[in-house]
């Protein structure tokens, strides 16, 4: 119970820090919404006219900012994101964008970390068990050349590949053909399918590395162990000893991985959906931060750091589940 | 028993087993397939960094010199731009800023992963509590998001910018990995005896602590570098940062802009994000060959003794 609540407690502390660098960096730098606005509406509009028409959507440049700072706090627990206030969604409740883009990235970019996990954590578990043999002699050193591709590279070969030389088998431009109408035929499914698949994969490709290699050198150390050796003398099948005593133990570092590198993987998804043009929160990020868009910047930034912690406590749990030493310390 | 062995294997005031150890650490690396690897790729940049006139005779890559749109031939090994500058060119000058970018910010980055997680762990108490807390804070603020949103702010941010939000950003995995090595490191008798002997708390901890931990602090450095690399590259692809320098990212920038993909010079987009790779990579099988002589478990298994001790050679 301990250990959960001190969990529970740098989850506040961390949601804090980061609601608060998000509230003054982009209030300690050069540059405000008026005049980027001003900028895109090609000084149409005169400065006093663009002031007041972002003061309506709640913009307050000259609050005290201690004032602002609690407002903010209090406005971003209770869910009151405010409007937008750059580009083509001016006006727009933020909630709104966020809901429009957010299904589109946890669909594309969580389904694809997940496989990508369970495909490399299960290799690793086979190449650490076979060791020496011919799996195990060619998959490390191909995983470290993998893990360290940056994801734009393996974006753009796969455009090349698939989409480019082979004249257009694969889409590698938007989620789906904005000429089909959107709904639950099969048509629009397996478009959106075929668009999914080269961001995806990219995903997996770049991800994948890393899991094999941990698993594979937890799974190595894991062997070693006395209580793998008394398997054995007991004569338990082979699985039984792969899964449920070595795989077992040697899961839990990979999984406290797997918590942490959900802030990886948003970075690449934002690499991702920006060589695809694939309309989610990624792109969505990159659109705000061109614009100048507080409000929306804000938002993100506290979703995705409330993504990774929600995944940080979760693999908690999970580990609390998995090994008993972790329940009995706390 | 692992203590009896580690403060065995650390003489105490002896300066000739230690130099001893340092060249066996160098023999190592070059006996490691994949360090050697790693090596030859990082020299290659290397050179092309300091000496770019030794690979291109081209003075200025920027300069609008040819016809645009050429495909690789003799003159031009990699084709031109949509602007008619030499794509190959522009690779060799661009290495110096990307191998810059990874070699200060991997270094300072690890500067500081060491002052924060060694003292940590030596401190103890509340400032342990305090260090882990702010390590552990920024190990999971989601960095990529923030060094966008952070080096646009910072009004299309220099180099010191871009290279100030790496290293803030890039520390924390090195000191909790550092932390947890010299906690455990904390109560060995070699530490101990130094303490007897009244030496400083900073003595021991430059020169007793640290050379124990040299092939961490090295995978850190190499971890670091790779990190910085490929960000780097990430946000000059955005279009993020300063936009009149030479680099790996801003060709990937500008190619994509022009959608050189699509419009039959794929060479201008792809051969400086296969240069990042390559660069990623070496660092990335340095480290992983780090890990392989810090740990002999994991490497590989020499083929006669493969068939069926396998399993318990480990």
């Amino acid at each position: 119970m301990r250990y959960l609540l001190r969990r529970l407690g740098f989850f506040v502390v961390t949601l804090w820090a980061a609601l608060t660098l998000n509230f003054f960096i982009p209030r300690m730098m050069p540059g405000n919404p008026v005049q980027a606005l001003r900028d895109r509406t090609h000084n149409k509009l005169s400065p006093a006219a663009l002031q007041e028409m972002l003061t309506s959507y709640g913009y307050k440049p000259n609050q005290n900012w201690f004032v602002a700072y609690l407002d903010y706090l209090g406005n971003m627990f209770t869910g009151r994101w405010g409007v937008s206030i750059g580009g083509s969604s001016l006006g727009e409740p933020v909630t709104k964008i966020i809901g429009q883009a957010l299904p589109w990235t946890l669909g594309l970019v969580g389904l694809a970390t997940v496989i990508g996990f369970v495909l490399g954590t299960l290799a690793g578990i086979v190449a650490g068990w076979r060791r020496g043999s011919r799996l195990d002699a060619i998959l490390p050193s191909v995983m470290v050349v993998t893990s360290a591709l940056p994801y734009f590279l393996v974006g753009l070969l796969l455009i090349l590949f698939f989409s480019i030389w082979i004249n257009g088998f694969l889409p590698s431009d938007f989620n789906y053909d904005p000429s089909i109408p959107p709904g639950f035929s099969t048509a629009f499914i397996g478009d959106v399918l075929s668009h999914g698949l080269l961001p995806a994969l990219t995903i997996v490709i770049t991800s994948v590395g890393g899991w094999v290699l941990t698993m594979r050198n937890n799974m190595i150390t894991t062997l070693a162990e006395d209580y793998v050796r008394m398997g054995r003398a007991k004569g338990l099948t082979n699985r039984r000893i792969m899964f449920n005593y070595a795989a077992r133990n040697a899961f839990l570092p990979n999984l406290s991985g797997f918590a942490m590198s959900v802030g990886f993987v948003i970075s690449g998804a934002i690499l991702v959906e920006y060589v695809f043009n694939y309309q989610g929160v990624g792109y969505l990020l990159y659109n705000s931060v061109q614009n100048t868009d507080y409000p929306l910047m804000q938002v993100l930034f506290m979703l995705f750091t409330v993504a990774v912690l929600v995944s940080v406590l979760l693999c908690d749990f999970a580990t609390a589940w998995l090994d008993p030493r972790a329940r009995a310390k706390g | 028993m692992s203590t009896l062995v580690a403060s065995a294997a650390v003489p105490v005031g002896t300066p000739t087993p230690a130099r001893r150890r340092r060249f066996g650490l160098l023999r190592a690396l070059l006996s490691n397939r994949k360090a050697v690897v790693g090596l030859v790729i990082f020299l290659v940049f290397a050179v092309m960094a300091i000496a770019p006139r030794l690979f291109t005779s081209v003075q200025d890559p920027h300069k609008y010199a040819y016809e645009p749109y050429l495909g690789p031939s003799g003159a031009h090994l990699l084709g031109t731009t949509s602007h008619g500058e030499d794509i190959f060119a522009q690779l060799v000058y661009g290495t110096r800023q990307s191998l810059l970018i990874a070699l200060i910010a991997g270094f300072f980055a690890t500067v500081l992963s060491v002052l924060i997680g060694v003292s940590a762990a030596y401190l103890g108490g509340i400032a342990d509590d305090l260090l882990s807390l702010v390590t552990n804070v920024f190990l999971i603020l989601p960095t990529f998001p923030l060094i966008i949103i952070l080096s646009e702010y910072a009004g299309n941010g220099n180099l010191t910018v871009v290279l100030i939000v790496l290293v803030a950003t890039g520390w924390s995995y090195g000191a909790n990995q550092l932390r947890a090595q010299t906690l455990s490191l904390r109560n060995r008798e070699f530490l101990e005896a130094a303490r007897v002997r009244g030496e400083r708390r900073s003595y021991i901890i430059v020169f007793e602590v640290l050379p124990t931990m040299t092939s961490l602090i090295v995978a850190n450095f190499l971890g670091a570098a790779l990190y910085s690399v490929l960000t780097a590259a990430g946000l000059q692809f955005l279009g993020l940062g300063d936009n009149n320098s030479i680099s790996w990212g801003w060709m990937l920038h500008w190619a994509q802009s022009q959608s050189a993909l699509q419009s039959g010079i794929p060479l201008w987009e792809i051969a400086p994000g296969v240069c990042v790779a390559l660069l990623g990579v070496s660092f990335a099988l340095l480290n992983y060959a780090f890990d392989e002589i810090s740990n002999p478990a994991l490497r590989p298994v020499r083929r006669r003794r493969a068939e069926r001790t396998s399993s318990q050679a480990a």
